[in-house]
């Protein structure tokens, strides 16, 4: 089943917007439609003022944001590693990343200027990133590299629970589940200006690469003897998934599974070439991330829940399918 | 035209020299098959042609060293079929041979009428248009061969070189592929291929170059390169080996006492 390219970006982006949307109208707290249509005509009331410029509005642009960052990268990653189930939170950039943001906070770090926390949170993403990349070049087999991604993602997980144990903070329990499962309750828009320059940056060098990732699929001498420079592509598509995912896991804590998902969803409905599937990635991440955003706010629970709980719902049945389908792997 | 000269050409690879001292010159309108026994350095001699291993002496394309050149510039010029049909996604026959037009894409142009059309002949030509629509993924190692030739043949640069293009073909299409090799040769174009079946190569050939432990053993015609001596020292193997006539043939007697 092929739609057209413009049909399905079409799609995706009505379905996006419909996500956007439900962010703002829903919430724990209910407003009524004119008190949320005096505010955004200028002239509300404090309460909906707070609750909908303050509250909501960061929130889904987070949403959006960092779901489209996730999804971009995983269908990246896949593209470049040839590996499917590749993607940042499997291969472990997200939990390194959230270590060097929870190095940066819980160390006063971040207090000594702004950029140090997404500065860390993105050296984080690299240095996995560079252990990964070393491993795919010297290895063949894709489960070298998911096994690489889940000790470098325990080691960091750990580390994050370490910092937090150590650090003179009371909440380090909740804190630890907030970076380890992902969470955008409470971010305000300083959030927003810490993850959206990564983010844009980060997408835009993966975007680059698309017909790269194409000749990738016959493998890198094929891919070379196609134009490409290899070198060139490795660089670009390890910096903008360690800004991108770096700038959003800051923000966010490691949110898992959408850049795993994403793609797989969306491949099916694309003549399947790495390219293809990259904008269509970054669609589906920002509607999901939504989605899954307003399900935690919706679901009646005393803690709001986690969102790397509900993408973990989501993800890990995708994730066992497709590793029972890889028959090569076992 | 294009012509591919190599001079004192060496390659290593970790600490093992897989290639050395090797001295050729390919010139355009011939068909150059590269023989020698598994791990001679064939592959390798070929993949160092593309700048894909980092090698000593000098490997010129039309006098320009290729270590220095931009890779989608060698891309137009030469096209290159690896060995081994790994394929990553399972892309349409008729996406995945498109793929050859890449080195001729500008940053962010679409595919033009003019690729369009290389593509649909590069198809005709490999004989796979009655694949376009299927997996590539899902195809027979023979039908999956003749598709990646196709998508070679659709990068149509004026040099090819093709590592055992006739791996997993039956006896049919491996004369169809070296035909077709043959008849890219005839219409000016620089090919190389590496070859195992020595019969094939002999037939279709204008000139083998016999490789051993990375060392260019004999270098001519078929009739000059694959002389009983020649296939005793290297392949350990006594042959009857007939070039005269119309059909030429090599059987295998035997393993060398």
């Amino acid at each position: 089943m092929t739609f057209s390219r413009p049909l399905l970006l079409a799609g995706l982006l009505a379905l996006t917007l419909v996500a956007a949307i439900g962010s703002i109208l829903f919430g724990p707290v209910s407003l009524s439609l004119g008190r949320m249509l005096a505010t955004f005509t200028g002239h509300g009331d404090p309460i909906a003022n707070a609750i909908l410029l303050e509250l909501r509005l960061p929130r889904m642009v987070l949403g959006l944001a960092v779901g489209a960052m996730l999804g971009l990268a995983g269908a990246a990653l896949q593209g470049y590693l040839r590996n499917p189930l590749a993607e940042p939170a499997v291969l472990g950039i997200s939990n390194t990343a959230a270590l060097g943001a929870v190095a940066a906070l819980y160390f006063g770090l971040s207090q000594l200027h702004p950029a140090v926390l997404p500065v860390l949170a993105v050296l984080g993403a690299m240095l996995s990133l560079g252990v990964l990349f070393t491993l795919a070049g010297t290895s063949e087999s894709p489960l070298t590299l998911i096994l690489a991604g889940i000790a470098v993602a325990t080691l960091a997980s750990a580390g994050i629970s370490l910092a937090l144990n150590l650090s003179p903070n009371p909440f380090a329990a909740m804190e630890i589940m907030t970076w380890l499962l992902g969470s955008l309750e409470n971010r305000s828009i300083d959030h927003v200006w810490i993850a959206l320059p990564c983010i844009a940056v980060g997408m835009g060098l993966l975007l680059w690469d698309g017909r790269a990732l194409d000749a990738l699929t016959l493998g890198e001498d094929g891919a070379q003897a196609l134009g490409v420079e290899l070198r060139a592509t490795r660089l670009r598509l390890l910096l903008g998934t360690a800004i991108g995912v770096g700038g959003a896991v800051a923000v966010s804590g490691a949110i898992g599974f959408v850049g795993l998902i994403v793609p797989h969803l969306v491949r099916p409905l694309t003549d399947r070439s790495p390219s293809a599937i990259l904008l269509p990635s970054a669609l589906g991440g920002a509607a999901l991330l939504s989605f899954a955003d307003l399900a935690v706010r919706l679901i009646n629970t005393q803690n709001e829940l986690k969102l790397g709980v509900v993408t973990a719902f989501l993800g890990v049945p995708v994730f066992l399918i497709h590793l029972m389908r890889e028959r090569r792997l076992w | 035209m294009v012509s591919i000269t190599l001079d004192q050409v060496g390659v290593t690879l970790g600490h093992r020299t897989v290639v050395r001292d090797a001295s050729a010159t390919f010139a355009p309108g011939t068909l150059t098959g590269i023989v020698g026994p598994n791990g001679a350095g064939k592959s390798t001699l070929a993949r160092a042609m593309l700048a894909l291993v980092p090698h000593t002496g000098r490997i010129l394309v039309d006098g320009e060293p290729v270590a220095g050149m931009k890779r989608a510039q060698l891309a137009r010029r030469i096209a290159y079929l690896p060995q081994g049909q790994t394929l990553h996604w399972p892309l349409s026959v008729e996406r995945l041979v498109g793929l050859g037009r890449l080195p001729h894409l500008g940053p962010m142009s679409r595919i033009a009428d003019s690729d369009e059309a290389a593509i649909e002949r590069a198809m005709v030509r490999a004989d796979v248009l009655a694949l376009r629509d299927r997996d590539a993924t899902e195809l027979s190692g023979g039908e999956r061969a003749r598709v990646l030739l196709a998508r070679a043949l659709a990068v149509e640069a004026p040099a090819l070189i093709a590592d055992e293009p006739l791996a997993s073909l039956d006896p049919g299409h491996q004369i169809d592929v070296m035909e077709l090799l043959r008849g890219e040769a005839n219409a000016g174009g620089l090919v190389v291929a590496v070859l195992h079946d020595l019969t094939m190569a002999a037939r279709y050939c204008d000139r083998l170059v016999l490789i051993d432990q990375g060392v260019v053993v004999a270098d001519g015609t078929p009739a000059e390169v694959l002389a009983p001596e020649h296939l005793r020292t290297v392949y350990g193997i006594e042959a009857r080996v007939e070039l005269g006539g119309d059909w030429p043939t090599i059987t295998t007697l035997g393993r060398s006492a």
